[in-house]
């Protein structure tokens, strides 16, 4: 018994060392990505000057570095820069994780962040805030709110339609989700269109294709606790995640509770979906590609797909923002609009490659 | 012997009809167990009340002397386990790792896997003769190899009541065999929503037949299958006889001109 227990745990353990390896090479992309896409811009600042700045806030060795950068590339790098970096990283990996676990939660490889309306009653109440300074109350932060505030209106209205019996109707919340969604694009159409201001509708447009352009480092705080939170209750149930991808009654089967973790998962990814738009719109296909990159890498078990989506979200994400940000200096691109051009063709080929390989 | 599973008075309905209408059964420990009845009879909304993907309206269910209705979901999956017949899964999952699932009911929230899962795991897909295969991707495998990788998981489950949902329903008659013979090895109480009456003749200790949602009959196959209780459930002309080998009642289903009235009659 014992000499085939040993056996046994060699050949199991095989992999477990690859996805350590995995994992701690992703860290150190991440740290990398960190470190150049800080310098890259329209100002480039070289990377060892990037260094110096950021191990001279650091405290202990701050002071022993000489300062031989000019105050301007201190302030780019830390007050343009850096924000929006780690804003790209913190979006980058919420949206991957967004998706994960929309994908779960019906059980298909095609569903994004997006697909239960959040991103058009965010863009909705957003672009009602911004022509016409409804939410001005709301002060500084009056756009980021505005957006979440959208979409958790949508959200309340998607799940209270869908629940039949207190339960979660699949079908139902995906069709109320397209429902809503049309309802709320609707109601942008009509702000837009009666906009008193050309300028205030550039700029909505421009935050409503998905942008980093405005980081600041207060913008951050919330969705790092919301990514923290949700991916922490997410990894300790990556069990259940699987199960669910089984189908409802297998996992039900297999001893979860459906119905709570179904809602467990409705909030859990709307808070991150919400969040995550109303600090920089609606950045699509991150959501849906990066799972589905994942997936290929290593396999659908969400203990797996869990972290390596969030560090492969957060690093595309830092990198199509400094695309974004360079290729037509000293003009922006939204990050958004970038995304789906780079990301619709790769998925594409992902997708023929996988059918073709099939056959 | 213990009885496993106590149903008193099951109802559930779909629409305005019931599917199960105020059924009873007891199911004794160790015992193979068969449901069978023309479609819709509500073989499996029955096993699908048990195993807690539809919640009755009507009725009461005792697992092991316990209200099922009021135990937690994990408690429920420890003493039962279930083999349905669609098994598709979307996702690119490993072999191993289905069946890994079924430890889950077994772990609390910060548990990680341990030396025993492992275990079991290899165990499980060693009774099912699929331990070469535990690295493959289990979408790729045939329609046969995916049952004996959920039967897997249910023994990983180390729980000793299998409901099983017409498991062979798209299996050849190899495989058919292959996976009755191997839960029956397995010795573990069963309740089999089976399409086939011979292979429920083969198998099973007690027979239940249902129609339109009730129990119509019920005792073990000699005393169920006969060619007028046949006729009865279904509306087919059979010939039953007790076979010299198995010793079980052998169904030969009589076509239209094959009729046993019109021979007596010529």
């Amino acid at each position: 018994m014992k000499i085939i227990r040993i056996n046994h745990r060699k050949s199991f353990n095989r992999e477990d060392p690859n996805m350590a390896l995995l994992i701690l090479f992703l860290l150190l992309a991440a740290i990398a990505t960190i470190f150049l896409a800080t310098g890259l811009g329209p100002v480039s600042v070289a990377p060892d000057k990037v260094t110096k700045i950021l191990l001279s806030k650091v405290p202990g060795i701050g002071n022993n570095i000489a300062v031989t950068w000019e105050q301007l590339d201190e302030n780019i790098v830390l007050g343009l820069r850096l924000p929006r970096v780690f804003l790209g990283m913190v979006v980058g990996a919420s949206l991957a994780v967004c998706g994960v676990t929309m994908q779960a939660l019906v059980r298909n490889h095609l569903a994004d962040p997006f697909i239960l309306g959040v991103s058009s009653g965010a863009t909705a109440f957003a672009t009602l805030g911004m022509l016409f300074g409804v939410f001005a109350f709301l002060g500084q932060y009056s756009l980021p709110l505005s957006a979440f505030i959208g979409s958790a209106v949508t959200i309340v209205f998607v799940y209270v339609i869908s629940r039949i019996k207190g339960r979660i109707n699949m079908t139902q919340l995906l069709l109320s989700g397209v429902v809503i969604s049309m309802i709320m694009d609707g109601l942008t159409s009509i702000v837009k269109l009666s906009a008193p201001n050309a300028l205030g509708l550039h700029n909505a447009e421009f935050w409503m294709s998905g942008s980093l352009a405005g980081a600041k480092w207060a913008y951050l705080r919330l969705p790092l606790i919301v990514l923290a939170i949700c991916m922490a209750v997410l990894m300790i149930n990556y069990r259940n995640l699987n199960l669910l991808l089984l189908g409802d009654e297998s996992a039900g089967a297999l001893g979860i509770n459906v119905r709570r973790f179904q809602k467990l998962l409705v909030l859990i990814a709307s808070l991150m979906a919400g969040v995550t738009i109303s600090v920089s719109g609606k950045i699509g296909f991150v959501g849906l590609m990066v799972p589905h990159f994942t997936r290929l890498i290593v396999g659908s078990n969400h203990k797996k797909v869990l972290p390596v989506s969030a560090l492969l979200g957060g690093i595309l994400v830092v990198w199509v923002d400094v695309a974004a940000r360079m290729i037509i200096a000293p003009e922006e691109l939204p990050v958004g609009i970038l995304t789906a051009v780079i990301g619709g063709p790769i998925f594409i080929w992902l997708l023929k490659r996988n059918t073709t390989g099939k056959q | 012997m213990n009885v496993r599973l106590e149903i008193n008075g099951l109802s559930y309905s779909y629409n305005e009809n019931n599917a199960i209408d105020n059924v009873s059964l007891k199911i004794k420990e160790g015992e193979f167990v068969g449901l069978v009845g023309p479609n819709g009879s509500g073989k499996s909304t029955l096993l699908k009340n048990l195993y807690r993907a539809l919640t009755p309206d009507k009725g009461t269910i005792l697992l092991d002397g316990e209200d099922l209705l009021k135990m937690k979901h994990k408690k429920s999956a420890l003493k039962q386990a279930v083999v349905g017949q669609e098994n598709e899964v979307p996702f690119n999952f490993l072999v191993e790792e289905i069946v890994a699932m079924g430890r889950s009911p077994h772990k609390k929230l910060f548990d990680f896997d341990n030396s025993h899962d492992r275990y079991m795991v290899h165990h499980a897909l060693e009774q099912v003769g699929m331990e070469k295969m535990a690295k493959r991707n289990y979408q790729n495998l045939s329609g046969g190899e995916k049952q004996r990788v959920i039967i897997a998981r249910a023994i990983a489950q180390e729980s000793d009541l299998f409901l099983l949902d017409e498991p062979t329903n798209h299996l050849d008659i190899g495989y058919q065999i292959q996976v009755f013979d191997l839960i029956k090895r397995l010795k573990v109480t069963v309740i089999a929503a089976i399409h086939d009456l011979n292979m429920a003749s083969l198998y099973c200790d007690q027979i239940y037949v249902l129609k339109d949602g009730k129990i119509v009959l019920h005792g073990t196959p000699e005393e169920v299958f006969t060619e007028e209780n046949i006729y009865n459930v279904y509306g087919v002309h059979s010939s039953v006889t007790k076979h010299p080998i198995t010793g079980k009642m052998a169904i030969t289903f009589l076509p239209a001109g094959f009729e046993k009235d019109k021979e007596e009659v010529v």
